[in-house]
């Protein structure tokens, strides 16, 4: 039996700042001529498959007022519940989000398929949901959390079903608004803040 | 197929608050975070193909004149090699950076700093990792810059990093710092890491051996990004 060598450790986050646009999002922040090609950043093209979906909303901080320099990521299956890269995924699906708060009005929108539930190696069944990711100033190291859908099945997700208050899962619920839009905001503290994950 | 994520450890990684750096006084979520072992969706991730960067992607000195004029100040190439936790190389990971100019100032509608904009420089560099998880930039040394903290903070030198690797899971932000920068130990955002050798870690060596005489300095940076866990399959590492 060989010996297994120690892990390296992880390098450490650091905040992305407040001109984290400058890197991330330059297209859209006066620096639009550096690459002759854009990072794809929409997570649906034309042709995909299942329900288009708008997601709304904006990211409050402990006063109630909303970030204006907050960025976000997200990563989903198709509709198919495939991600990008498993046999049979659909091609127009890339499933990479990235998006931020206005910097006037803190409203951040994406435009996506809705995902559909997907299974694990080992059986297990995740109700539909988008992975979140989201970075601003003052958040020390990038924060995860989820996207799940209040008018989807959610019995049993592994991962809303470890909150033991429902108020609190209620947070990672998108909830409807008609005509394919969602509405998602994100408490980063006070009485709804938002379930953040260690995953 | 793919393999769980090694469970983050927090105490490699900023604290998510302390008083000294204010913004995260209320930006800091105050419940624990709920803590489980990784699913598909953290073990999936986008992929970036090379046809993506251009030639000059990587050069801040030149990417934002198309190669017209070089930015102003000290040229340095930032090198290095992204690995996971098991210290194997990380290909086709893309890297993406940006920083302030030489007088520390950033190309950013909302930074208000009177110290000038270079006409030849934008701030933004992007790379992917070749097969052995290599990768290299060159740009000019960034300035330190002072921001509304307490009074008189100054930010040291410091490039922001934003680093993808095969799974979402892996994705991290970070900053690196320049060796012998007396302004690192009065930072309070290099604070929120509590833990000295991990600070360490973003601070990089002046590499003389990557130097190029009567042109540029050289610093290396090595990423290590959150790794496979590995189980044994007939007798041979599977994972990552």
């Amino acid at each position: 039996m060989t010996q297994t060598p120690p892990l390296l450790r992880e390098t450490p986050a650091q905040t992305s700042g407040p001109y984290l646009h400058i890197g991330c999002l330059p297209v859209t922040n006066g620096l639009s001529h550096v690459y002759d090609t854009p990072l794809p950043i929409e997570a649906a093209h034309a042709g995909a498959k299942g329900e288009w979906i708008t997601l709304q909303g904006s990211v409050f901080d402990g006063a109630g007022d909303v970030l204006l320099d907050a960025m976000l990521e997200s990563w989903q299956a198709d509709a198919a519940g495939l991600y990008p890269g498993q046999a049979g995924a659909d091609p127009a699906v890339s499933g990479f989000a990235r998006f931020a708060s206005d910097g006037e009005t803190g409203a951040f929108s994406m435009r996506t398929i809705k995902p559909s539930a997907t299974q694990g190696p080992d059986g297990a069944r995740y109700a539909p949901h988008l992975a979140l990711w989201i970075v601003a100033r003052g958040i020390t190291a990038g924060l995860n959390t989820r996207i799940y859908f209040a008018d989807a099945d959610n019995a049993d997700d592994p991962v809303l079903s470890q909150i033991a208050d429902p108020a609190r899962a209620q947070t990672l619920l998108a909830q409807p608004l008609g005509e394919g839009a969602y509405r998602f905001d994100i408490h980063l503290q006070g009485d709804s803040e938002t379930v953040f994950l260690d995953i | 197929m793919t393999d769980r994520l090694i469970p983050r450890d927090r105490a490699s990684h900023p604290v998510l608050t302390i008083p000294e750096y204010r913004s995260s006084v209320r930006r800091a979520p105050t419940q624990p975070l709920l803590s489980m072992g990784s699913t598909p969706a953290e073990e999936h991730g986008p992929r970036f193909g090379h046809s993506l960067i251009g030639p000059l992607d990587n050069n801040l000195i030149l990417n934002w004149t198309r190669g017209d004029a070089q930015a102003l100040g000290e040229r340095i190439l930032i090198h290095g090699r992204i690995t996971d936790q098991h210290g194997r190389g990380v290909p086709d990971a893309l890297i993406e950076i940006w920083q302030a100019n030489g007088a520390g100032r950033y190309r950013h509608v909302k930074d208000g700093y009177h110290a000038p904009l270079d006409p030849n420089f934008g701030g933004c560099g992007r790379t992917i990792t070749d097969e052995a998880g290599g990768y290299s930039f060159m740009t000019i040394r960034p300035g330190a810059y002072p921001w509304p903290n307490r009074p008189n903070d100054w930010r040291p030198m410091h490039v922001h990093f934003s680093v993808f690797g095969h799974a979402f899971g892996q994705r991290l932000v970070t900053q690196m710092y320049f060796e012998g920068d007396p302004l690192i130990d009065r930072c309070p955002i290099v604070a929120t890491i509590q833990d000295r050798s991990q600070i360490d870690r973003l601070v990089a060596p002046l590499d003389m051996a990557a130097a190029k005489s009567m042109d540029y300095l050289a610093y290396k940076f090595d990423i290590v990004l959150r790794g496979k866990r590995q189980t044994r399959f007939e007798n041979r590492l599977e994972g990552l």
